[in-house]
């Protein structure tokens, strides 16, 4: 172990970079920290200890070129006037204390900005800038050297009104509260014995200011549940909305009838309670992982501008503005927008997203080449020759939006009790109104409305909300984030789990390293780990981490032949590590279906790294214990070679399929929804993109939560990925807590019947009835969830 | 006893007030991000920091480089 760097707090190593007495890990975090001092601004690394962010590419280059059109400014600038403009950019950095207080301070690093303030939970930073004075270009950049690197995609283009829904429902809130306490002080009189000897144009008087401050109530902050009630009535469904509207609407008119009769003061008092508790259920419900994105399609994962060549010219165009037939150049780690041909230079094509396959692909000029790949290696000029919308891995997005997955079936559980619910309810009413009208027609009708008062599905509405909603912040809390509540009652009715390799059981990057040769002593192995930390090659990268040793050699006459291997002079020994025919010069195939790496060293060859993908930790016992109650697959893009692997884990009756393409994944998952079965697919990138959506479940495994995932229901962090069994079985726990909960507001409601029924329901029985029943159920369905998860969850 | 008409009247006033200010905390954005304000008032104004003088040293070191 090394020193912590000093400022983003990872290990140093043997040698770190030193400046100013001070450990650094790398350049690029020893240069943030002299902007820092430059500019007086220590006070980001006492706020919190080693708050940066490591940042593995430094150079900025022309990435943020585009940000220089005017169509690109134009969109993305929230506002711009009189030389003064307002941007705002999301930040997935953004994670601390200190964060904040850097990103409020940028002025101090440049005075062209005027203003800046940060949104921590959506992860965004809102600038103030003099036009003339920085560029919206510079400004990125400005982001980027501190390592705060913004991310701008094609989707946050369009700019969406997100949160303002959230603004409405805590106004409804606000204003329903204000009702309630109003009604439940003009209803005191009521609750306290001798409240009738108070005098009658009080009464009156109390009743009037009710009914006039309920009005709100009824006609704006419960507008949702009557538009809902007639959307579901319109699809002949019966849902848990058309209860409550009916309950709403009698709680109204009695209360208006008592009132201006002047016979009382109504209900007022609970029609307000009741709405306040719909809304506040809504609004935990409701509270969602604004940061995370769980929508994002494939304009997300492309960039804004590509660069085109023309007339020997280099571009920066928009990537819209892009057509068959252009010339584009491709940088180090740029994607390939969209199907094209090699016209120039090597490709070393890295098409892990698309496909699955974790190693670079070389091609040469005159290949094609298809969108979502990444070049690794020195630039290459491409020709288009399909639009992006007709590339490949477009169209499989695009496919998804046949596949229809909205919730239109309405075969929820509350739905499906609340159609019972509502017909018993009703028929109860009716019979008693019936019953009242032959023996006392006086009381028929408020013996009706009475029933339908009492039993307005409150605490039955608000037990859902509460137990998934609090579900969902403990899952949260341990780094599974779902999408919405509904997520827990699919994942409960999943009978089949569909899991993807590359990324979603193994790690995406570390590697099992086996060496067949030679004994290596420690000598060769710091050799061999000095020549591969001159790389960039993701097997270099491997070699390098699961290499020991720490003091690395001089490496003289470094070359790295893209897709061959690299060669050098370390401590003036020749060394060649690479392909198999980059080293023994045999072009024959490799027959252990392995990944190989040779070793060259000075005058032979000392052997072969056999590399293994390395899978999750824990992977056995979550296939063991989802095995017990579901069907599991493995669908991957791979080759076989680790068949026999898998067969050990998964056990010889799990359906292993291999070589499949994304759309090969797709149709499966289809076919299995079309036997019936409830699918969950697990998977990570853009290859799983279409079979996620295809699903009943998908559930993205992402190293990087903010990072670009596909479009999914669900986001595990993959540490956490050891736990998936039991979220999975936690969805049983809610349900059977949320099937209690239904019992317990079955018991209060039959309670109320008895009195309503027999015409004894009085204004202060429903005023401390119905809160009581409300706040039991939110108090047992809350208090459960986190008692019976931190059970689950302790180890 | 009329008082009690006068008073009510007051009441809801006073609270409408209320109400107003929570609708205008509502739509000035205020409830949108409820962690950054509450760090962001423990933060000194750096400009005149107290560690001016660790900062000279270190910018001594700097122009020895």
């Amino acid at each position: 172990m090394g020193l912590p760097c000093i400022h983003c707090g990872e290990d140093c190593g043997r040698n770190p970079v030193m400046w100013n007495d001070k450990p650094f890990c790398c350049h690029g975090c020893k240069t943030v920290y002299q902007i820092l001092n430059q500019s007086e601004m220590k006070q980001y690394y006492e706020i919190e200890k080693m708050p940066g962010i490591r940042v593995e590419t430094h150079d900025v280059g022309d990435k943020y070129a585009f940000l220089d059109l005017e169509e690109v400014k134009e969109k993305l600038l929230d506002f711009s006037d009189s030389g003064r403009g307002k941007v705002t950019f999301f930040v997935p950095g953004i994670h601390c204390a200190s964060c904040i207080w850097l990103l409020e301070n940028l002025n101090t690093l440049h005075p062209g900005i005027i203003h800046s303030s940060v949104n921590f939970p959506k992860k965004e930073n809102y600038i103030t800038f003099k036009e003339d004075e920085i560029s919206l270009r510079q400004i990125a950049e400005l982001l980027a050297s501190i390592h705060y690197v913004p991310e701008i995609t094609l989707d946050s283009l369009d700019k969406d009104k997100r949160g303002k829904n959230d603004k409405t429902l805590l106004l409804k809130i606000g204003i329903t509260g204000f009702v309630l306490m109003n009604v439940m002080f003009y209803n005191i009189p009521e609750y306290l014995p001798g409240g009738e000897f108070l005098g009658e144009n009080f009464i009156g008087f109390f009743g009037w200011m009710s009914l006039i401050v309920s009005i709100p109530v009824v006609v704006y902050c419960s507008n949702d549940y009557f538009l809902s009630a007639i959307k579901s009535m319109k699809h002949k469904i019966i849902s848990i909305d058309l209860p409550i509207a009916i309950g709403i609407t009698t709680l109204f008119l009695q209360s208006a009838y008592d009132v201006i009769s002047g016979t009382g003061i109504g209900y007022l008092d609970s029609l307000a309670g009741l709405v306040f508790f719909l809304l506040i259920g809504k609004w935990y419900q409701g509270k969602t992982y604004q940061a995370l994105s769980f929508e994002r399609d494939y304009k997300s994962y492309f960039p804004i501008a590509v660069t085109k060549i023309e007339n020997n010219k280099e571009n920066v165009i928009l990537l819209e503005k892009l057509e068959a037939g252009d010339h584009i150049l491709v940088r180090n780690m740029e994607l390939i927008p969209a199907d094209s041909v090699l016209i120039n230079g090597d490709g070393n094509i890295d098409y892990s997203f698309v496909t699955g396959e974790s190693l670079p692909v070389l091609k040469h000029k005159g290949e094609s080449v298809f969108a979502g790949g990444r070049q690794v290696g020195s630039a290459i000029e491409l020709e288009i020759n399909k639009d992006i919308e007709q590339s490949y891995l477009t169209q499989l997005w695009n496919q998804d939006s046949t596949s229809d997955k909205s919730d239109s079936r309405l075969n929820d559980l509350v739905n499906n009790v609340s159609q019972y619910f509502t017909v018993i309810i009703l028929s109860i009413a009716a019979a008693a109104g019936i019953f009242w009208l032959f023996n006392d027609p006086s009381v028929a009708l408020f013996a009706f409305t009475s029933v339908l008062i009492v039993a307005c599905p409150c605490a039955l509405a608000l037990t859902v909300p509460f137990s998934f909603g609090s579900t969902m912040r403990q899952f949260g809390r341990k780094g599974f984030y779902l999408k919405k509540t509904e997520v827990i009652e699919k994942l409960h009715q999943v009978t089949t789990i569909v899991f993807d390799k590359t990324g979603t059981i193994t790690h995406s990057k570390a590697m099992k390293i086996e060496f067949v040769g030679e004994d290596l002593d420690e000598e060769m192995i710091l050799m061999i780990k000095s020549l591969v930390r001159h790389s960039t090659h993701p097997l270099s990268a491997a070699l390098f981490q699961n290499l020991e040793g720490e003091n690395y050699y001089e490496v003289e006459n470094f070359i790295e032949i893209p897709a061959m291997g690299i060669s050098g002079n370390v401590n003036g020994i020749k060394m060649n590590v690479g392909s198999r025919k980059f080293v023994t010069g045999k072009d024959d195939k490799n027959e252990s279906l392995k990944t190989e790496v040779y070793v060259y060293y000075k005058d032979r060859i000392l052997g072969l790294f056999q590399m293994e993908n390395r899978y999750r930790e824990g992977l056995p016992e979550v296939i063991e214990n989802l095995k017990k109650t579901n069907d599991l697959h493995l669908i991957t893009g791979d080759n076989e070679s680790e068949k026999a692997n898998l067969e050990k884990l998964f056990g010889m009756d799990t359906v292993l399929r291999f070589n499949q393409s994304p759309t090969d994944k797709l149709e499966y998952i289809q076919e299995l929804r079309k036997q019936g079965k409830s699918v969950l697919m697990i998977g990570d990138g853009l290859n799983d993109a279409g079979a996620l959506n295809e699903s009943d479940v998908g559930i993205t495994i992402a190293d990087d939560i903010y990072h670009f995932s596909p479009a999914c229901d669900a986001i595990l962090e993959s540490k956490r990925f050891k736990d998936l069994d039991k979220f999975i079985k936690f969805t049983n726990t809610s349900l059977n807590i949320v099937k209690v909960s239904f019992l317990i507001s079955f018991l209060y409601n039959i309670f109320g019947i008895y009195f309503a029924v027999t015409g004894l329901l009085t204004p202060v029985f429903a005023a401390i009835l119905m809160p009581i029943s409300s706040i039991s159920v939110v108090a047992f369905a809350t208090f459960n969830v986190s008692f019976f998860s931190t059970k689950t969850f302790k180890n | 006893m009329s008082v009690i008409f006068l008073l009510v009247i007051i009441g809801v006033v006073v609270a409408g007030l209320f109400l107003a200010a929570f609708i205008w905390s509502v739509k000035s954005g205020q409830y949108e991000d409820s962690y950054s304000p509450s760090v962001r008032i423990l933060f000194d104004d750096h400009k005149k920091t107290d560690h001016s003088e660790s900062k000279s040293t270190e910018t001594e070191k700097t122009t020895k480089e």
